[in-house]
């Protein structure tokens, strides 16, 4: 569905993504695990077209993503959500979802939509009203992630959604990305709590300063001695 | 809390005191003491002295809790007695070392002032005595029921600007023959008569008290009515504010139509600016430019000084409105990927060069230079021709018409929520799918429009444009008057630019301590009231009044920090 084919980007002089390429097909979990500054949110950005690749292309469902800008590749189905939540804070609840409908002018579709967010997160339909900046880290990692799927993505793509969590909470948003696993939806999950990512994820990819060192299943991955030793943290 | 009693009222006394004798000493006391509140009994500058004491005195009260009267009591004489003690320390150090080498205005008229006229011994125990009393007043103030203080506060406050504004009252009431009679029973000469100043007082608490006892009444009764008859209510409601509107250069005379016309142009680019600043969040201080633009487009066209086109008024006026929205997009797409204090530097530049450029020799067969451009013609419907103030104001209120109603439109339009998320969080609002160039360089349009319609009938108002009349204070100022008003807020403009334009304008007098006044108002607003005067969390909060009462109004009127960014 999503393919990313050899794509070279730069933040000024520096080479930051080295012939990076992964796909991920209709209805996976893909990860991407690496240490920091390994290029894991640079993929990310350059997929939602905040940053343009020098080479490569970028495809969803055949189509070559690059000439677009980013407003044009959220409508076109690619919906990111964001890292470290940024949610709006001084508005409500209510007001971040409905912002997230921003590029989908279908009303019915909308309220559909919004029905679905209320029934993942039945704490934000408790908080509807409440504003953004007041809710707690957890509701306001449920509120960014539904406030992606108010756009109605294809794939969504999740930027470190576990950072700065306390661990029960990072459990259940684990939980809530299984549940949109259930419920289909495809999703490229960026982490570097790899050992949680593997357990949910499908397949995944390990980045290190830029390249794609080693792709596999998420089950191989685990068992991958260099994985274990360098993200799992057992020898 | 284990420091002793005394220090609250100490500390806080100092300050007040301090506050005080900086305002005797450059003068401000003086020239206050001019004009009369109560004739003959009270000055404005006493007002003044009075004032800092009793707001020194309830803030030191307000130091202790309620149920300790004693020391709330305490805390208030304390302070007073600073206050006052520092003044008469001031008066007794003027009176044997010559401050006026230093401070020119810390002259016997002020001591004699400070003295209430009863020499330096008798003088200076009165001077204590009233400090020590205004602390007490205060800390009783501060321990008496809510209702009293509410009604104490506005009739007093009332009294005070029926004083300061007593030759805005006085001509209008001379008009009608009937109301005559309150111009005789209000005003003395200079200030109000004792009898005016009682009576009002009396309105005013009777007034107040009603309506804190049967005003939840007045309103529930409104909501109890019949939808259809609640919108005929509200029609009727607007077109009376309309007709008073219509009515009010004829009621108010040339001059305060002359200040209500400089108010509605400064209303005009407030909400222009209110649009890039308030709504998308992106801070202009080279706002003045379009202002400009708009001018020098009119006079372009128009003037037969020049005599390149001979244009009248309205053929011209749609030429800058253009001209200034191209520009508004000449400035915009160079600082698209520009923030907050980057931006801002940017835009003060683009206001300079402009103003730079009517200035410059260079352009001066088109524009001017220095010399500027005259005979700009009045604007005229048929015969009708908008020259004098009177006139002029009609057109400057269908302008704030027409451009309140696009403000509103837009606000709660597409384009109004994409400003607002850029406004929030600019990645954010991309990766929501919001075109970022678009939102931008469209409120940067919108903004310049609106500000070269205000600069356009500032040409012809004026007659001439110079290159001195828009320099960078006027973008200053407009920004302070929507953060004074409220940030996004459409009639926090109209707040703002009243108190910020309208009153200055109307105590000329005092133009000396024009900005003094301004800095400290701009700095007790950011303390006590960071959203603004009027701030739309108000409009937001009524708006969901029926879904939630909770926590969510709590925490939209609290002072958030996160407010101020990007000011």
């Amino acid at each position: 569905m999503l393919e990313v084919e050899n794509i070279h980007a730069y933040y000024g002089h520096i080479h930051a993504l080295k012939e990076v390429s992964l796909t991920v097909e209709k209805g996976e979990i893909v990860t991407l695990i690496g240490a920091n500054g390994a290029g894991k949110s640079t993929t990310l950005k350059t997929i939602s077209g905040l940053l343009r690749p020098r080479k490569g292309s970028i495809r969803l469902d055949g189509e070559d993503l690059i000439r677009y800008a980013p407003h044009e590749i959220v409508v076109k189905g690619i919906v990111q959500v964001p890292e470290g939540r940024r949610i709006f804070g001084r508005l409500t609840v209510m007001e971040n979802l409905e912002m997230g409908a921003f590029s989908c002018p279908d009303r019915r579709l909308n309220s559909a939509n919004l029905e679905r967010v209320f029934n993942l997160f039945p704490r934000l339909e408790e908080r509807r009203n409440q504003v953004g900046g007041t809710l707690s880290g957890g509701e306001q990692q449920m509120l960014a992630t539904g406030r992606a799927l108010m756009a109605n993505p294809r794939v969504l793509l999740m930027d470190e959604p576990s950072m700065g969590l306390a661990p029960v909470l990072v459990d259940s948003i684990f939980d809530t990305i299984r549940q949109l696993h259930a419920s289909g939806t495809t999703i490229l999950l960026v982490e570097q709590n790899a050992r949680m990512a593997l357990q949910v994820a499908t397949r995944g990819y390990v980045l290190q300063t830029g390249t794609v060192v080693l792709s596999d299943t998420a089950e191989n991955l685990r068992r991958n001695e260099m994985v274990r030793q360098a993200y799992l943290g057992e020898s | 809390m284990k420091h002793s009693i005394w220090q609250d009222g100490i500390k806080i006394g100092l300050i007040g005191g301090g506050v005080g004798v900086l305002l005797s000493l450059i003068g401000m006391v003086e020239a206050f003491s001019q004009r009369h509140i109560i004739s003959n009994v009270i000055s404005m500058g006493h007002t003044l002295l009075l004032v800092i004491a009793l707001l020194v005195g309830y803030m030191a009260a307000k130091r202790a809790s309620q149920t300790q009267p004693l020391r709330v009591l305490a805390n208030g004489l304390i302070s007073g007695l600073m206050v006052g003690g520092l003044l008469a320390l001031l008066v007794m150090v003027g009176n044997l070392v010559r401050l006026r080498a230093v401070f020119i205005n810390a002259s016997p008229v002020l001591y004699k002032l400070l003295t209430f006229d009863y020499g330096i011994g008798s003088g200076i125990f009165l001077l204590l005595c009233a400090g020590t009393f205004s602390g007490v007043l205060s800390g009783l103030f501060y321990l008496s029921p809510a209702l009293a203080r509410r009604v104490l506060l506005t009739s007093l406050s009332s009294v005070v600007m029926a004083g300061v504004l007593q030759d805005l009252l006085r001509p209008t009431f001379a008009l009608w023959g009937p109301l005559a009679i309150i111009n005789e029973w209000l005003f003395a000469a200079n200030g109000l008569t004792i009898q005016g100043a009682v009576s009002l007082f009396i309105l005013m608490a009777l007034i107040i008290y009603f309506w804190a006892k049967r005003g939840s009444a007045v309103k529930t009764g409104f909501r109890g009515l019949p939808p259809t008859k609640q919108r005929a209510l509200r029609t009727t409601g607007l077109l009376f504010l309309i007709i008073v509107l219509l009515i009010l250069p004829q009621v108010l005379g040339l001059f305060l139509s002359e200040v209500l016309t400089i108010v509605g142009l400064f209303v005009l680019l407030g909400l222009g600016l209110n649009i890039v600043v308030g709504y998308a969040g992106l801070l202009d201080l080279g706002y003045v430019a379009f202002f400009a633009i708009g001018a020098y487009t009119i006079a372009l066209l128009t003037s037969p000084e020049l005599g390149f086109f001979g244009f009248s008024f309205w053929s011209a006026l749609p030429f800058a409105i253009i001209v200034g929205i191209i520009f508004g997009v000449l400035l915009g797409i160079p600082v698209l990927k520009m923030r907050g204090d980057y931006l801002a530097i940017a835009t003060l530049g683009f206001g300079e060069i402009i103003r730079i450029l009517v200035l410059s020799d260079f352009l001066r067969p088109w524009l001017g230079g220095a010399q500027g451009v005259g005979k700009i013609p009045k604007a005229a419907i048929g015969s009708i021709e908008f020259a004098g103030p009177q006139q002029i104001y009609y057109l400057i209120l269908a302008g704030c018409f027409l451009v309140g109603f696009i403000s509103w439109r837009l606000r709660d339009s597409r384009l109004g929520r994409a400003w607002m998320a850029v406004r929030e969080d600019e990645d954010v609002a991309q990766a929501m799918g919001i075109n970022l160039v678009a939102a931008k360089l469209l409120a940067f349009a919108t903004g310049a429009a609106f500000s070269a319609l205000s600069g356009a009938i500032f040409a012809s108002k004026l007659g001439s444009v110079y290159p001195h009349s828009f320099n960078v204070m006027i973008s200053i100022n407009i920004l302070c008057l929507i953060i004074v008003g409220g940030m996004g807020s459409i009639p926090g403009v109209l707040v703002g630019a009243i108190a910020l334009v309208g009153l200055p304008e109307l105590l000329r007098e005092f133009a000396d301590y024009r900005l003094l006044v301004y800095g400290a108002a701009l700095v007790a607003m950011m303390l006590f009231r960071p959203a603004g005067l009027w701030p739309e969390a108000v409009h937001r909060r009524e708006l969901q009044e029926e879904e939630s009462v909770g926590t969510e109004t709590e925490s939209l009127s609290g002072p958030e920090p996160g407010k101020q960014e990007g000011v």
